[in-house]
């Protein structure tokens, strides 16, 4: 019974957060976010799934003890008549409260073992991005077709964020996650990054592929992703790299294949592709 | 504003000096422990302004006030402060003060030792803080000093490194302190399980304190002949490793965030029955607990690091260890709320902060539970959402079970009582405004904010708006705290021996103020009542 109601509560508490939160998913443009983004990768949804699941078990829990420790601060106070009794052990109790945790956990472990193994399998790839940090840019390395390029972030943005600028953060287009370049990928393909670095330890991450990997010089971290949408994601430095940690955004857009190989296309021709690049 | 506090009842047979010099030759645990906590509250100002510097500059998106080098000073000083100022010296303060008192003690074993601990922090800190004033300012790679960047700091570099030297030596003398205190001076008939929970709780910090520091002073001596003699410990190029770095400093890190907090789970623990009227529930399983815990706490370290490449195997078994913490932890909790249970409750002051303690740091160790979780943890980390995880186990945590404490031992410090209803104030404004301030950066970090960055895009602005309001409504409650305190120092009701008519334990048979000298001969056997508390 007491299991039951725990569940209403929980479901009255947690509903409209909930619901207000899966509506914000795209990170990009939304005031008042909430919640982890769904993202674009089978991967992403896993974690959003698995943060979901714990979010919602340690919701339970809380209503379960703090509603029982309410209960007993109403209940059981003095200024009531409330008389105190003595005891103060209970083993079958202290059993219950070891064991059933430990069995809930096991119950998270599980499926966060089988995301795990999933994100570590990098066989399979159908392309390698390298990607390496600088104090402050990102570089971006095409093996397979030998593009390179960097991206650093947009003057615009650049300008406004100096002390005594006198522009308004919110007059600039995509403030601080806007570079003068993005990293064009290709939807529906299983993509390799390796991050690296070139001075300190930086972390690319976007949201929106549901993982963050350290870039650290001297070593090449392995990770993939395989977008499954079309669009223009963004994200940022996750790792403290200095002065301007705060201002080396990524932004990558993911494009249809074929669209993708005319942009490899143009940049090997060393044609200016700033243009195909934005908007 | 000590001096109040037991001059008038010392005895002086010692012919100790009086003014200032007492206070630097003194090796009387009282004395040694007012200086801790005297300490530890004004770095608690100093690194709490810095929060409140950090705060302004976060309240918009846009760079208004300070430079991202001065805003990573910020961010590094405060973490440090608070941690190595506030925190450890605070728990160190209490232990002085109450554990010759709860075990029957006369004094702590090793006197001199306790005042030269004592007399290294204003060394240290003076260290720390100097470098705000030098060229190249204040450190600004994180409290965490991952190199290569910790690396690029100036001038500032030696002295980061000799206050950490400092700051873990002074830890270390407490800690030698306190366990020989415990394992040499108990009064007859204070068997180890019949000691306080603060007491056993305080054991098991000393030696995670003996057993870390040093690994933290070797981590940063490295850091050190990396910078100028030419080694490559944690340099790639040189054939060295900077992922080593975080490792070691993790294997300190972890057992650190404890030390940060057991004792508190001993306060709490010794506040609850006393207010609820009933004994602690599950004295034992409560002591087996915390050892579970600071044992795990050693083999969880690389949930810092789960983003640095780890194999598959390593982050699953750290994933683990982790998650299992969450069993001891969980045990802790569950045992509190049975204390209350059919009690005869009442809420003075320290039992508010008491109970906001164990509702908030329960809500840490949920977002600590949902961090440990490797795979969504690529997500997390790195986020406001570790942010918002380590302030509610370290503020509503740490700060509010030292806040707790000091209510409710300050009147048998003072022998008078606090005003109730300021106390009350205190409580309530902190824990609405420390809850405006903490609780949007889940939301914030979620959302995808990067911590440690001085300005951010517009789509964070209105959750960093309301916390930075908080913060500063938070930081402002404080100087309540203060007043009220020197307000109890310099007079109030005359507190009764028990001063509490729940309280057990040797140290409310004293009188209320404490004597200079705690127990000159050992309290009576038959008041020894134990394991249950
Ligand atoms: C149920 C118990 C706990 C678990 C499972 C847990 C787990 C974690 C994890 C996985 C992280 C790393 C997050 C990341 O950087 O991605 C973390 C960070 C942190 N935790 Fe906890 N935690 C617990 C309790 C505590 C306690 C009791 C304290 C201190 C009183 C604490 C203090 C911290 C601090 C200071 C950090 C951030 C360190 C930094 O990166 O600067 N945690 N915790
Ligand atoms: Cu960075
Ligand atoms: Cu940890």
């Amino acid at each position: 019974m007491t299991l039951i109601k725990k569940l209403i509560t929980t479901y009255i508490i947690t509903a409209p957060l909930l619901a207000l939160a899966s509506e914000v998913e795209n990170v990009n443009d939304n005031k008042w976010g909430l919640n982890l983004s769904k993202g674009v990768t089978p991967f992403s949804q896993d974690i959003y799934d698995l943060h979901m699941i714990v979010l919602f078990i340690v919701t339970i829990i809380g209503v379960g003890v703090f509603g029982a420790m309410f209960y007993a601060m109403y209940a059981f106070r003095k200024s009531k008549g409330a008389q105190a009794e003595a005891w103060h052990e209970n083993h079958v109790v202290e059993a219950i409260w070891t064991v059933i945790p430990l069995f809930i956990l096991v119950g998270i472990a599980v499926p966060a073992t089988e995301a795990l193994i999933k994100m570590e399998d990098v066989s399979g790839s159908e392309m390698t991005v390298k990607v390496t940090g600088y104090q402050w840019m990102w570089q971006y390395d095409y093996v397979d077709s030998g593009v390179s390029m960097y991206s650093k972030i947009a003057e615009s943005s650049n300008f406004a964020r100096q002390r005594g600028s006198g522009v308004d953060p919110s007059s600039v287009e995509n403030y601080l996650l806007d570079v003068d370049q993005m990293v064009v990928l290709p939807v529906d393909t299983k993509i390799r990054f390796l991050t690296t670095a070139a001075d300190v330890i930086h972390a690319w991450w976007v949201p929106a592929l549901g993982w963050k990997r350290d870039a650290i010089p001297g070593f090449i971290n392995e990770s993939w992703a395989k977008i499954e949408k079309t669009g223009i994601y963004r994200g940022q430095c996750a790792e403290l790299c200095g002065k301007d940690h705060g201002f080396m955004p990524i932004v990558i857009k993911v494009v249809e294949k074929n669209e993708f190989n005319r942009w490899v296309a143009l940049q090997l021709e060393n044609t200016d592709t700033r243009e195909f690049a934005k908007n | 504003m000590a001096d109040s506090m037991n001059l008038d009842s010392g005895h002086h047979e010692h012919h100790a000096p009086s003014g200032w010099t007492r206070w630097l030759t003194t090796t009387n645990h009282k004395d040694i422990g007012s200086m801790y906590l005297i300490f530890s509250l004004i770095m608690f100002f100093i690194g709490g302004a810095m929060a409140m510097i950090i705060r302004l500059e976060l309240f918009q998106p846009g760079l208004q006030f300070v430079d991202p080098q001065f805003y990573n000073s910020m961010v590094t000083m405060h973490a440090l402060i608070m941690i190595f100022g506030v925190v450890m010296p605070a728990w160190t303060g209490f232990a002085n003060w109450l554990i010759p008192m709860m075990i029957g003690a006369p004094d702590m074993a090793l006197p001199r030792l306790n005042n030269w601990s004592f007399w290294i922090l204003p060394f240290a800190f003076s260290l720390l803080l100097l470098t705000l004033f030098i060229p190249g300012g204040a450190p600004a790679g994180g409290w965490t000093m991952y190199p290569p960047l910790v690396l690029q700091t100036g001038a500032a570099f030696p002295f980061l490194i000799f206050a950490v030297h400092f700051l873990g030596a002074s830890s270390i003398g407490g800690a030698i302190n306190v366990l020989a205190t415990v394992f040499n001076m108990r009064a007859p008939g204070m068997t180890l399980l019949k000691l306080p929970l603060f007491v056993w709780t305080w054991i098991i910090t000393g030696f995670l304190l003996i057993a870390s520091l040093p690994v933290l002073a070797g981590a940063v001596t490295m850091l050190l002949t990396d910078k100028y003699f030419g080694t490559s410990f944690f340099s790639a190029a040189g054939g060295g490793d900077p992922v080593m770095f975080q490792h070691i400093f993790w294997f300190f890190g972890h057992p650190e965030v404890y030390i940060l907090i057991l004792p508190a789970f001993g306060v709490v623990s010794a506040i609850i029955p006393t207010f609820a009227r009933k004994p602690l529930f599950g004295y034992q399983s409560m002591v087996y607990a915390v050892a579970a815990i600071a044992f795990l706490s050693f083999i969880v370290w690389a949930h810092h690091m789960f983003t640095v490449g780890m194999p598959l195997a390593g982050e699953l078994f750290f994933m683990y260890t982790t998650i299992l913490i969450a069993v001891p932890t969980g045990v802790k909790v569950f045992n509190w709320v049975a204390t209350m249970w059919k009690g005869a409750m009442t809420f003075e002051t320290p039992m508010l902060f008491a109970l906001g303690f164990v509702i908030l740091f329960t809500i840490g160790g949920f977002s600590g539970l949902m961090l440990g979780v490797t795979p969504v943890d690529f997500q997390y980390h790195d986020t406001y959402f570790v942010v918002a995880h380590f302030h509610y186990v370290l503020v509503t945590g740490a700060i509010y079970s030292l806040i707790a404490a000091t209510y409710f031992w300050l009147p048998k410090w003072t022998g008078h009582m606090y005003n109730e209803t300021l106390g009350k104030w205190h409580f309530w404004l902190s824990t609405i405004s420390v809850n405006v301030l903490f609780f949007p950066q889940h939301f914030l970090g979620l959302a995808g904010m990067p911590r440690r960055i001085p300005d951010y895009s517009v789509q964070f602005a209105e959750f960093n708006m309301i916390s930075s309001i908080g913060g500063w409504v938070y930081g402002l409650s404080q100087l309540l705290f203060v007043y009220i305190i020197i307000k109890c120092v310099r007079g109030g009701k005359k507190a009764s021996d028990r001063v509490w008519d729940g309280a057990h334990g040797l140290e409310w048979t004293l009188a209320s103020p404490a004597p200079y000298h705690s127990f000159d001969t050992p309290p009576d056997p038959s008041t020894i009542e134990g394991g249950v508390r």
